[in-house]
């Protein structure tokens, strides 16, 4: 074979890109919307839940479009499920704030709406992270937590 | 001998014969400075001479032999006192007795073997130099002249193009393609990556080369991975059937050839990762090794052939081999 005196760097043969795929909708559609904040409860057992809403076009997922709603603990028990049974490095909750549930304090504690705001981003940021990881798509909690009207905490970890 | 600093003493020079003709190449130290040394190949004969200078001339020197040598060795950084001679040649220059005045020597190593390329890692080092030496009853003086050596190969006969299905089931599936697995130096990887399936989101892809030494066998392997280039070549998310081009061009690279097994004690190959990153920062990516190998530098016979080619590549005229087929293959709108 003769020596080329430049070097060849013309593109690959690829074939042409269907039109379809092209332009056609994107098949990575995953967006959860963490939002209306309630608060649920009498006096000191009060506690508040946020609107989990997800839409998505992502096969592995059950229903394409899921509203349930969680509280504080619930994100809690799912980051440790995951924590416990998946690969994943998973990302940090907003934090418990413990001190905002001791008594004396000038301002509204748990319920106050800039704090509840805060929390409700992070949660926000924290299950979006979560449920676009491939590996923890496959875990049963994941979609439970996402789908099903209630968590139940008896139930049996295993993966998709 | 003296005691009192007046002893007599010599400095030593090597010269090399070709000094005026031979070239120089670049090569790093161990503290990252870089530096010429002539360029020898394999089998080059090594001569020169050896001038011994006297510090005080008038004086005599006493010695106990004066002698050059040739030596390829191996150092393990973490096992200094054990430096490997694979290559060990001597000229005795003068049997034991004085000089009486400054001296040269002249020496020559016929065709010598230089197996291995000259090399300077992160934790082993590989060099060939001349050593002159003039015994002493205490503390002999000595002088060493480091050379670099390259070696050569020419295009292989068997280069077949890497191509691989890879993915993740049911999220992220591509193909990828790079035209060779053997490149040379001065190479260009042509390359690309078909995307089968994409349900992740994607930000970015690049394609890093990265150098991985080995030292020490059996159950005390080391591995020290460098990353050498990072190089983008898609900003954005992909759907499916999009096709990105990969060109490569390794001339802008400080690499080593590839090195399997020097002397049983380490190894050099490189590696080319594919990196995805989605817009979580999570990386999913695909390592492949490749083949480095240093070819000659070709002389050119005739200026007038290289200028036929040269006008080729820019007019796109006449050679269908050349110019031809890109026009045919442009579809991307």
């Amino acid at each position: 074979m003769s020596e080329p005196a430049v070097a060849d760097t013309r593109r690959l043969n690829s074939k042409p890109q269907d039109l379809m795929d092209a332009y056609g909708p994107p098949s990575n559609f995953l967006e959860i919307d963490v939002y209306d904040p309630q608060i649920v409860g009498v006096g000191r057992n009060r506690y508040t839940t946020y609107e989990v809403r997800m839409r998505t076009n992502l096969p592995i997922f059950k229903l394409k479009d899921s509203c349930v709603r969680r509280r504080y603990s619930d994100f809690e028990w799912l980051k440790n499920e995951l924590e416990r049974d998946s690969k994943i490095v998973v990302p940090p909750l907003p934090g418990k704030a413990l001190k905002r549930q001791l008594p004396f304090r000038g301002d509204e504690g748990l319920f106050e709406e800039s704090f509840i705001e805060e929390r409700r981003l992070g949660l926000e940021q924290f299950i979006n992270r979560i449920a676009g990881h491939p590996l923890a798509q496959n875990e049963r909690c994941l979609h439970m937590f996402l789908q099903e009207e209630s968590i139940d905490r008896n139930y049996i970890p295993g993966k998709v | 001998m003296s005691f009192f600093g007046f002893g007599q003493s010599a400095d030593i020079d090597i010269i090399l014969n070709d000094a005026e003709t031979r070239k120089k190449a670049e090569h790093k130290s161990e503290d990252g400075k870089k530096d010429k040394y002539f360029l020898f190949y394999d089998g080059e004969t090594v001569s020169g001479k050896v001038n011994v200078t006297l510090k005080y001339p008038g004086k005599r020197l006493e010695h106990s032999g004066i002698k050059v040598e040739f030596i390829g060795q191996i150092e393990l950084y973490y096992d200094r006192g054990n430096r490997h001679e694979f290559v060990s040649l001597v000229k005795d220059l003068a049997r034991p007795g004085e000089l009486t005045q400054s001296q040269t020597f002249d020496f020559e190593f016929t065709h010598v073997e230089k197996p291995y390329e000259s090399y300077t890692g992160q934790n082993v080092k590989l060099r060939y130099f001349l050593r002159a030496t003039v015994g002493q009853r205490l503390n002999d003086i000595s002088k060493e002249k480091d050379i670099v050596v390259h070696t050569l190969s020419t295009y292989p006969e068997l280069n077949s193009s890497i191509k691989m299905e890879v993915g993740i089931e049911d999220c992220l599936h591509i193909e990828f393609e790079y035209n060779k697995s053997k490149y040379h130096l001065k190479d260009v990887i042509v390359g690309k990556i078909y995307f089968l399936l994409v349900r992740i989101k994607i930000k970015h892809m690049e394609l890093d080369i990265i150098r991985r030494e080995t030292t020490g066998t059996g159950p005390s392997v080391y591995h020290e991975n460098d990353t050498i280039a990072k190089y983008e070549i898609m900003d954005g998310a992909p759907v499916r059937g999009e096709s990105i081009p990969i060109r490569l061009f390794l001339a802008g690279y400080e690499m080593t050839p590839t090195m399997r097994d020097v002397n049983k004690k380490f190894s050099v190959r490189y590696y080319l990762n594919l990196v995805l990153v989605d817009e979580e920062e999570r990386r999913y990516f695909k390592q492949q090794e490749i083949t480095l190998w240093r070819k000659g530098d070709v002389v050119r016979k005739s200026t007038s052939h290289h200028s036929v080619i040269a006008s080729q590549r820019f007019e796109g005229s006449s050679n269908p081999d050349k110019s031809g087929c890109q026009s045919n293959e442009d579809h991307e709108s």
